[in-house]
């Protein structure tokens, strides 16, 4: 109606601006669809971890909102105590936490040194660190693991901590090193003249200036490690008392087959704590993740 | 209890561990004349990057090719036999052929997908919310993402309620049978392979949307003066100035997927053959316990991303030169 009304009042404009909103109709369209798609199967997975197991067993997620209304906090309850996901929640962040703070102190360390210390050799080492970049973790599966057995490392967080630290280290080091090069080099003659050691430089100009840097890098091996099921599954075996929650998760689908209120429910657990970074640290993240495209 | 006591003792003892051996390291150097010092310094400041690089990736690597050489425990050389095996025996061919699956569908599937909403959502006022949408599965793990799309293709017999959503919604189509989408051989490889494009497409999209705003906007702008269409302006304009990103986008693509694990062995088990490399070499190492054949799919995995290897580098090069 609107626009017809419209269409009188100015007439020679309007048929073509008519036929522009008609043209984007199937731009709008195909994007709804694509966030459909793309929504879908999340909200599927968080309403059937709210509904009792006898529906979830005999009809579609999506009768949830037909009255009555049945939704119950149970089936969390259930695999929160009974399967095993609270212990491996902690476990989790008992392996992510310090498997983020290593490398990337580390990584530090070296990068500052790449980029502002001359010493023979440097630039070829530093192509063997961007080299080192898309090597397979599983060309080192085996030498690692049977370093870890003699050691005794394997099932142990400390053997993960330090794969973790060995695995992200080629990235952090690279991004960190094109970060901490491209500052200015005034600070660093500036304080150096002042009589200022490297340690001073280090700590109080370039860790407070990389900050974003850091957090970027931060976030991405955070994720990465809690997300990893691969190197948990190789170098801590399947225990359950040391197993995170992917690991736990990948055991609970072979032993619950169809028990799916429960899976979705031990699924979303493990969804909690990425979903939550990733609205809060969208910008971080997203920045974080471009620069580890080149992750091996 | 215990658990609380060593998350304590890691979380304060870590940073003092580290902080502490730099604090060592330049208050020893003190003591050196300053030209020793300066000498000495970047070696010391590096040592535990390398120590790590060493131990994690390079030595692992150099003994993974000299196992990939050796019988099942290690002892005994065999040449080239792990490898003849890999690729004649049946049950590695078809992960080798599964992969190449992946290499193909799964690149084409994550970049074109990537680039059609990238190109899309540029239109549109909500682009950075619909973005957001499709950029979310990369925050959750494989694992999680495998039980949503397991949940997605569930199966229950004709006749009764389908929980699948995909089953659901093709039974609406009169005559249509449910299917068990994962265990029909070779249409359940791409199945899986598109429960990782869901993860994955957000990636390349948001790679892609970021070259695209980098474009000038005179360039698009004096091709539709010209009287090109949006079609034309996207395959003669658009696509020809993205295609250096296209490229690296579709690279990490296919490191991916010639290393892709998770998806397959929380959805299916690398049963009903749709195992992968990746998975064949844990199956070679904890349950066929031979470590000469899971050593020498590490090495194939290593030679088909040598191309990539060289890309970055050769990329890298350039990156300096124009620093």
């Amino acid at each position: 109606m609107r626009v017809m009304v419209l269409s009188k009042a100015a007439a020679p404009a309007l048929p073509r601006l008519v036929v522009r909103a008609l043209g984007r109709v199937p731009v709008h369209v195909t994007i709804a669809a694509v966030c459909c798609l793309w929504l879908v199967p999340t909200v599927a997975l968080l309403v059937s971890s709210f509904r009792p197991p006898n529906l979830v067993a005999t009809s579609g997620w999506w009768t949830a909102f037909r009255l009555p209304l049945a939704f119950t906090v149970e089936n969390y309850a259930a695999v929160l105590t009974t399967y095993n996901m609270a212990p491996s929640f902690v476990n989790s962040l008992l392996i992510t936490v310090p498997a983020t703070v290593i490398p990337l102190l580390i990584a530090a360390y070296a990068a500052y040194a790449f980029a502002w210390m001359s010493f023979p050799g440097r630039d070829w080492l530093f192509l063997a660190v961007v080299g080192l970049l898309v090597v397979p973790l599983q060309t080192t599966f085996i030498p690692v693991l049977t370093l870890f057995v003699q050691l005794g490392l394997t099932g142990t967080f400390l053997g993960l901590w330090l794969a973790h630290t060995g695995y992200g280290l080629p990235l952090a080091i690279y991004l960190l090193r094109n970060f901490i090069g491209s500052l200015p080099r005034d600070i660093f003659e500036s304080a150096l003249i002042d009589g200022a050691g490297h340690w001073t430089v280090f700590f109080r100009i370039v860790l407070p200036t990389s900050v974003a840097a850091l957090a970027s890098l931060a976030i991405f091996q955070f994720l990465w490690v809690w997300n990893d099921l691969l190197v948990a599954l190789i170098y801590l075996g399947g225990q359950p008392d040391v197993a995170p929650v992917t690991v736990t998760i990948s055991n609970l689908v072979n032993s619950l087959g169809q028990g799916w209120q429960l899976l979705t429910a031990a699924a979303f657990i493990s969804m909690a704590l990425p979903l939550a970074v990733f609205f809060s640290l969208q910008r971080y993240f997203a920045r974080g993740l471009l620069a580890g495209a080149l992750k091996g | 209890m215990g658990r609380l006591v060593l998350a304590a003792a890691v979380v304060a003892g870590v940073p003092v561990l580290l902080v502490g051996y730099i604090t060592l390291v330049e208050g020893a150097l003190v003591a050196l004349p300053t030209r020793r010092a300066a000498a000495v310094r970047p070696w010391l400041w590096t040592a535990p990057g390398f120590f790590f690089l060493c131990v994690f990736l390079v030595y692992p690597t150099l003994k993974t090719i000299q196992l990939s050489l050796f019988g099942p425990d290690s002892s005994g050389f065999v040449g080239l036999a792990n490898y003849l095996a890999i690729f004649t025996q049946s049950a590695t061919q078809v992960a080798l052929r599964n992969n190449g699956l992946w290499l193909v569908l799964f690149t084409f599937l994550t970049v074109a997908l990537g680039l059609l909403i990238a190109v899309l959502t540029d239109r549109v006022r909500y682009e950075s919310f619909a973005q957001s949408i499709v950029f979310l599965p990369m925050a959750i793990s494989f694992t999680a993402a495998s039980v949503i799309w397991k949940f997605m293709f569930d199966y229950r017999p004709a006749g009764t309620a389908q929980t699948g959503t995909l089953n659901a919604l093709l039974t609406l189509i009169p005559g249509f049978q449910p299917r068990a989408w994962l265990v029909n051989a070779p249409l359940n490889t791409v199945f899986l392979i598109l429960a990782s494009t869901w993860v994955w497409t957000g990636f390349c999209m948001v790679i892609l949307s970021a070259a695209l705003k980098g474009l000038s906007a005179e360039v698009l702008d004096a091709a539709r003066i010209d009287g090109a269409n949006e079609w034309q302006v996207f395959w003669r304009v658009i696509f020809p100035l993205l295609g250096g990103t296209v490229a690296v986008v579709t690279t990490v693509m296919i490191v991916f997927s010639l290393k892709t694990f998770d998806v397959v062995y929380v959805m299916t088990s690398g049963n009903f053959s749709t195992q992968i490399i990746a998975f064949s070499q844990y199956q070679q190492m904890f349950i066929n316990r031979d470590f000469g054949k899971a050593s020498a799919i590490g090495v194939v995995l290593l030679v088909a991303i040598l191309p990539v290897l060289a890309f970055n580098l050769q990329r890298f090069r350039q990156q300096e030169a124009e620093r």
